[in-house]
């Protein structure tokens, strides 16, 4: 099957240089950069915003749309959200390490568009390699005379300050990132009013998109809104990296057009279950999204839409695919946990509320479950994210507390049986060691 | 302002409908308007943060109805919110449970006890029954944070009340959450303590029992204490206090929150300086010396009679202008009127004060027709503080100035021999030698000085205005409020110490005024002059009220020889001190909190003190005492209360006409500012000469610290043992010259005195000042003149 690449086009054809700067601009690299410097900022944002560019860091919102609200006060910044650390997530990874000229090239168009002269780019701190490869590409480009001052012979002076992560994922959040990237403890903002676009990095107007949205934005540009429409679906623009992973025959990153269906995806490209195994759930969009089920989805498209009206979300584009071997509570249990172990702390339903799912979930799966225990684990649930429905509405500062309660929902959703005979068979039917619960 | 913003947008809550300025937080909005929203996080005085989400309310939106918390929301025109339906009953159910699950309850034991906005609220909107059946979350508990204060971190809430107080507020961000989430906790710094002049707010607005502090705690059940409010009797700022007490005991103080002064906050001096009214040593007895010096309890007839007869001999003999009186700061207007009146009226002596030759001259401090109010910082251009330290020795002025720069953007000009608190909010510091003063003045008045002409450019202009240290006389402060008044729109607060200072001032309790700020046509004589006419026998007796002139006068020396010198000496006073030891007949008085009457703040704010305990033994109020010695000596006063006095006063002082007991108990809560006078301070030109420095290439900078050696942080052990020490503190430069170093010993001799203290090398100093600091612990008194010698002493280790 010969799919459409956009973002991956070059480490496809070339992949042992794809990352060095011979190559990027052998292979035409900058020359939208250069170009975009004599188009005025509206021309870029009314492209990438009449392309539908969506957002690729979980939300799908639209960049052109969000780079439209950035406030008039001056000095602004664009930040870019390199923190990648969902469990399943590792798109950033490849373009961070395998094309991190293609990154700068959209930085420096993001940045003229936003009329930033001073751009950071923060990198999850358990990424060296990427991080590695980004500085070195970041000091070529200075040296090219691609950043810093004046770049390509115009007056227009763009810094780039590669960041490193120190290992919270709460800090993908864009608030918190901000936060961090001023001293400040990695705790997401309130939102209202600190929506970055209006009072964001040092209280300037700031952008802040994914890896993945700003190594499209050359593309947007160069192929035009009409082009990168025609890509795939007309809504869903452009293509998508997805992150397969679990229990696939073949795992890793795949650049698909979206609309694809989840039989597809699942079966054509990532060659199927292991082992011949019959498939039992997955989760669609990142470990924040609540989980599908074959009997339901498995002939659903990918689109941004349809995953919302089936209550989940396309997010971060990790696909974590578990098949009948797997015990789902321990499966919930581990997700949850992450969550756990990621709360901030700043707001009180997370921070009690996710340690206590945990622990509750670990008796059950420890066969010390009572049988009031999931009724309880609903309603604590209830507390964090109202109605227990995605989007959720919740009761939390940022949408970390509910994607804990995610894993609950589809729990309930498709697996009640399942919860109900690890509390009544007094253990896991699956028969596993004792887990320990780690946060509390 | 828009018109929304003046009258107002409509708002729905609940079903009603409600005005309040657009912006206003809907929390605000709401409770104005009798709807009592939950919360543990919002405080009406920091910045909000919307972490413990307990203010969840429902709000509609065009995209259906949507969870907002009221503290972090604006109204806005047509908002309509529901405070009470399910889904919010819901969230508030689960934040109390959330909030509960690792809380220890430990209420029995608990300072917050039955005042604990965590057992209230779990009444009102909690959940039932606890379903949590894990184990608790444990920490050490408590640990203490600073010498005052102890953190219970199982208690805690994580609200972040203390963390945002102490960054905002002070800016002293000493404790700061650690860790994340289930593991978050609130924490000082490695080997950096809490040590905030301000620290105890924090226990305050703690919405539980997670921070104590070491003064209160396991004293008392909050229902076993009754409560008065009244004004602090540390400085001139009048700060609404609340008095809590129990078993006739004074327990703690706790701010009010009153905008006109002190907005809920106090120092810690100011919160925790009460311990010495339960002090063991309070005097309770009238004594009477007894040849060998010794002290006989005598009766309160006999100790007047002894002191009729001894006062009337003096007077008889050498007229009343040998009599003195020194005192009278601390107490009430109500016992100021009655000193004033038996000075002049019955012991027939202008020679009066109450002022210890640390303040400035009675033109400026009261007679300032532009004077200007605590709440001109708010609106002020620009802040100019010229004069002491403020965060030093007049800490809610400091805390309110701060806010005005930080927060509402006023210019901030802060001039000083040294670093000051306000320093790092300061748009310009100048630091100058003591001494040259006069020079600096020279240029600002000469519009010299660009920068400070910038900044002067943003009016209204509100000055501070005080001796910058002892060595430094009081016409220098004179001389700068001529030159701020002679600027546009412009006012003054002129800063002098002892808290009732201003009022005591009005009623006459100085040698050139009478009671209604009137000049006397005869001066007497000041403090400095009393005591060099009781050195050199002109004068021969002396009444002491509340006061330590062996202390508290900066030439300590000079006071020693006065009241050695003295033929008779009587004390007014609540303990034995320096001063005292000098005096044939010891009066034992009520303190503060043992009696009622009116004060006068730095503003001329008069407000009422209230009695909530009797007093030790047979104390008594100075007036009382003042009332049976005049009627010895023949004249009968005719007050039988203080509530006479005060009618008497008000007839004599008309300028506190709208200040009667009853207006400022029932109508004027927060106090009656009394009128100024109706003359400026005219325009004073000093002599344009800095004052010598003879032969040293130093002069000396003396100046209070918060805490010190004064005779209430003597008896107040939990303050006392936070007085910094004596230090002798050089700039870099002079230290390496004299060849000593932090740690080393310098010895300093001065006209008046000598010390020999361990060096602090401070950078902030201007080249060619010593600065001590004064009244410290342990450090004899080294005078006002401004001429040291410094000499290293021994080797620096
Ligand atoms: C808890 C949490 C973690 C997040 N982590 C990431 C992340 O690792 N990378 C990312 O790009 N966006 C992350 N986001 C989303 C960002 O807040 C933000 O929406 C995104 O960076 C915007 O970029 P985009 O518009 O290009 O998607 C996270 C959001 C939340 C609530
Ligand atoms: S939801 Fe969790 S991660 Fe997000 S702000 Fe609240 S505590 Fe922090
Ligand atoms: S803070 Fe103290 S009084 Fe309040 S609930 Fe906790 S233990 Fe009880
Ligand atoms: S110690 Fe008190 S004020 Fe500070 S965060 Fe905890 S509960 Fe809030």
């Amino acid at each position: 099957m010969s799919r459409p690449l956009v973002v991956t086009r070059r480490m496809v054809d070339h992949p042992t240089d794809s990352h060095t700067l011979d190559r990027y601009q052998e292979t035409g690299g900058y020359e939208m950069a250069r170009r975009s410097l004599d188009m005025t900022r509206d021309e870029i944002v009314e492209t990438v915003k009449s392309a539908n560019l969506l957002g690729r860091g979980g939300a799908a919102f639209s960049a052109g749309l969000k780079w439209s609200f950035l406030a008039p006060d001056r000095p602004a910044y664009v930040v870019v959200n390199a923190d990648e650390s969902e469990p399943g997530t590792f798109k950033d990874r490849q373009l961070l390490e395998r094309d991190p000229h293609q990154l700068i090239e959209g930085l420096i168009i993001t940045s003229w568009a936003n009329e930033a002269n001073h751009a950071f780019i923060y990198i999850r701190g358990e990424y060296p390699k990427p991080a590695r490869r980004v500085q070195q590409a970041v000091d070529e480009a200075y040296a090219a005379g691609y950043l810093g001052e004046g770049i390509f012979g115009t007056d227009f002076d763009l810094e780039v300050t590669v960041h490193l992560g120190g290992g919270a994922y709460i800090c993908g959040e864009e608030t918190a990132m901000i936060n961090s990237l001023e001293g400040l403890r990695g705790e997401p903002r309130l939102k209202p009013p600190y929506f970055p676009a209006a009072k964001g990095l040092y209280m300037k107007p700031t952008i802040v998109n994914n890896v993945e949205t700003i190594c499209n934005v050359p593309h947007v540009l160069a192929m035009g809104a009409e082009d990168f429409k025609g890509i795939a679906h007309p809504e869903d623009t452009g293509t998508f990296l997805l992150s397969l992973s679990g229990h696939v025959n073949e795992p890793g990153n795949y650049e698909l057009p979206h609309g694809l269906t989840w039989r597809e995806i699942i079966y054509d490209v990532a060659g199927g279950i292991r082992d011949g195994n019959e498939l039992k759930t997955w989760i669609p969009g990142g470990a924040s999204a609540p989980w599908f089920v074959p009997s339901l989805h498995l002939d659903m498209p990918l689109t941004k839409q349809a995953t919302a009206d089936a209550g989940s979300m396309i997010g971060s584009g990790a696909v974590v695919v578990m098949d009948e071997t797997t015990c789902v509570v321990r499966a919930a249990l581990r997700l949850v946990r992450f969550f756990a172990h990621e709360s901030c702390g700043e707001c009180t339903p997370c921070r009690e509320g996710a340690p206590w799912l945990e622990m509750m979930l670990t008796r059950i799966e420890n066969g010390q479950g009572r049988p009031v225990d999931f009724d309880v684990i609903l309603d604590v649930s209830d507390g964090i994210s109202i109605g227990l429905e995605w989007p959720p509405k919740m009761t939390t500062i940022c949408a970390l507390g509910p994607s804990a309660v995610s894993p609950i929902i589809s729990l309930r959703d498709h697996f009640g049986d399942e919860v109900v005979a690890h509390i009544e068979g007094g253990g896991c039917p699956f028969g596993r060691v004792e887990e320990e619960e780690v946060v509390a | 302002m828009t018109a929304r913003e003046t009258e107002g947008v409509l708002v729905t809550i609940d079903g009603k409908e409600v005005r309040a300025p657009e912006g206003e937080l809907l929390i605000k909005t709401a409770e104005d308007n009798g709807t009592y929203i939950p919360r543990f996080c919002w405080h009406p005085r920091l910045k909000e943060v919307g972490m413990c989400r307990m203010c969840l309310v429902d709000i509609e939106t065009p995209g259906g109805s949507m969870m907002v918390t009221a503290c972090t929301n604006p109204i806005s025109d047509g908002m309509v919110v529901d405070t009470k339906n399910d889904r919010v009953k819901k969230a508030q159910e689960a934040i109390l449970e959330y909030l509960l699950i690792n809380h220890p309850l430990d209420c029995p034991v608990c300072d917050r006890g039955g005042e604990c906005p965590l057992q209230d609220q779990t009444m009102s909107y909690g959940p039932g029954e606890t379903r949590f059946v894990e184990e608790k979350r444990h920490f050490e508990k408590p640990i203490p944070i600073s010498d005052l204060v102890l953190l219970d971190r199982e208690r805690c809430i994580l609200c972040a009340r203390c963390t945002r107080f102490a960054d905002e507020v002070p800016g002293d961000p000493l404790i700061e959450f650690k860790e994340r989430g289930y593991g978050t906790q609130i924490s000082i710094f490695p080997n950096q303590p809490f040590s905030s002049y301000f620290s105890g707010n924090t226990v305050q607005i703690c919405p539980v029992g997670a921070l104590t502090a070491t003064p209160y705690r396991f004293r008392a059940r909050p229902w076993d204490l009754k409560a008065v409010e009244s004004t602090c009797p540390h400085c001139t700022a009048g700060d609404r206090i609340s008095i809590e007490a129990s078993q006739n005991q004074v327990l703690r103080f706790l701010g009010v929150d009153v905008d006109a002064t002190n907005r809920g906050w106090l120092s810690d001096k100011c919160r925790f300086g009460f311990e010495y009214l339960n002090s063991e040593d309070r005097l309770t007895n009238p004594l009477a010396r007894q040849e060998g010096g010794t002290y006989e309890e005598v009766s309160w007839g006999e100790a007047t009679s002894i002191i009729a007869q001894r006062f009337g001999a003096i007077r008889e003999a050498h007229g009343g202008d040998a009599l003195a009186v020194l005192g009278g700061a601390h107490g009430t207007n109500e016992d100021a009127y009655a000193l004033s009146v038996f000075a002049r009226d019955v012991l027939g002596t202008k020679n009066i004060d109450c002022r210890m030759d640390d303040a400035l001259g009675t033109r400026l401090l009261t007679g300032i027709d532009r004077r200007a109010r605590i709440s001109d910082v708010d609106t002020a251009g620009t802040i100019i503080v010229w004069g002491p330290d403020l965060k030093e020795e007049h800490p809610t002025l400091y805390l309110r100035v701060r806010h005005a720069v930080q927060e509402l953007g006023a210019n901030l000009i802060v001039i000083h021999p040294r670093a000051t608190g306000l320093d790092d909010r300061a748009d310009l510091k100048i630091t100058y030698r003591p001494g040259s003063g006069s020079d600096l003045l020279t240029q600002l008045r000469g519009g010299d000085r660009d920068d400070v002409n910038a900044l002067l450019e943003a009016s209204p202009v509100v000055a501070f205005v005080g001796r910058t240290g002892y060595t430094e006389g009081p016409t220098m402060a004179e001389a700068v409020a001529s030159w701020i008044l002679e600027l546009e729109d412009s006012r003054v607060l002129p800063l002098a110490r002892r808290a009732n200072v201003f009022g005591a001032l009005d009623m006459g309790v100085a040698p050139d005024l009478e009671p209604g700020r009137i000049a006397a046509t005869e001066t007497g004589r000041d403090t400095r002059q009393i005591l060099g006419g009781l050195a050199s026998g002109d004068i021969r007796g002396l009444l002491l009220v509340g006061a330590d002139p062996v202390r508290d006068v900066p030439d300590g020396s000079l006071a020693t020889s006065g009241l050695s010198g003295a033929e008779f000496v009587v004390a007014i006073d609540m303990f034995h001190n320096d001063s005292t030891a000098h005096a044939d007949v010891i009066l034992p008085a009520l303190g503060f909190s043992e009696k009622e009457g009116t004060v006068t703040n730095i503003e001329g704010r008069v407000q009422k003190v209230n009695r909530i305990a009797p007093g030790s033994g047979q104390s008594r109020s100075d007036w009382s005492i003042i009332a049976d010695i005049a009627t010895a000596l023949g004249s009968d006063l005719g007050w039988t209360s203080e509530q006479e006095i005060n009618d008497a006063m008000m007839a004599r002082v008309p300028a506190y006409a709208e200040a009667s007991w009853d207006a400022l108990d029932w109508e004027e809560r927060d106090g009656v500012v009394v009128p100024a006078p109706g003359a400026d301070v005219p325009v004073y030109r000093p002599e344009m000469t800095t004052q010598p420095t003879v032969g040293a290439e130093l002069v000396l900078h003396s100046a209070r610290k918060l805490y010190d050696d004064g005779v209430m942080m003597r008896k107040g052990p939990s303050l006392h043992r936070l007085a910094p020490g004596g230090f002798a503190h050089l700039h870099p430069d002079d230290a390496r010259r004299l060849g000593a170093r932090t740690g080393s010993a310098v010895r300093l001799v001065t006209k008046r005195g000598e010390a020999e203290l361990p060096v602090q090398v401070d950078p902030s100093l201007h080249r060619g000042v010593v600065y001590v600091p004064f009244n410290q612990p342990g450090v004899g008194p080294l005078g006002d003149d401004p001429v040291v010698r410094v000499t290293a002493v021994g080797e620096p280790d």
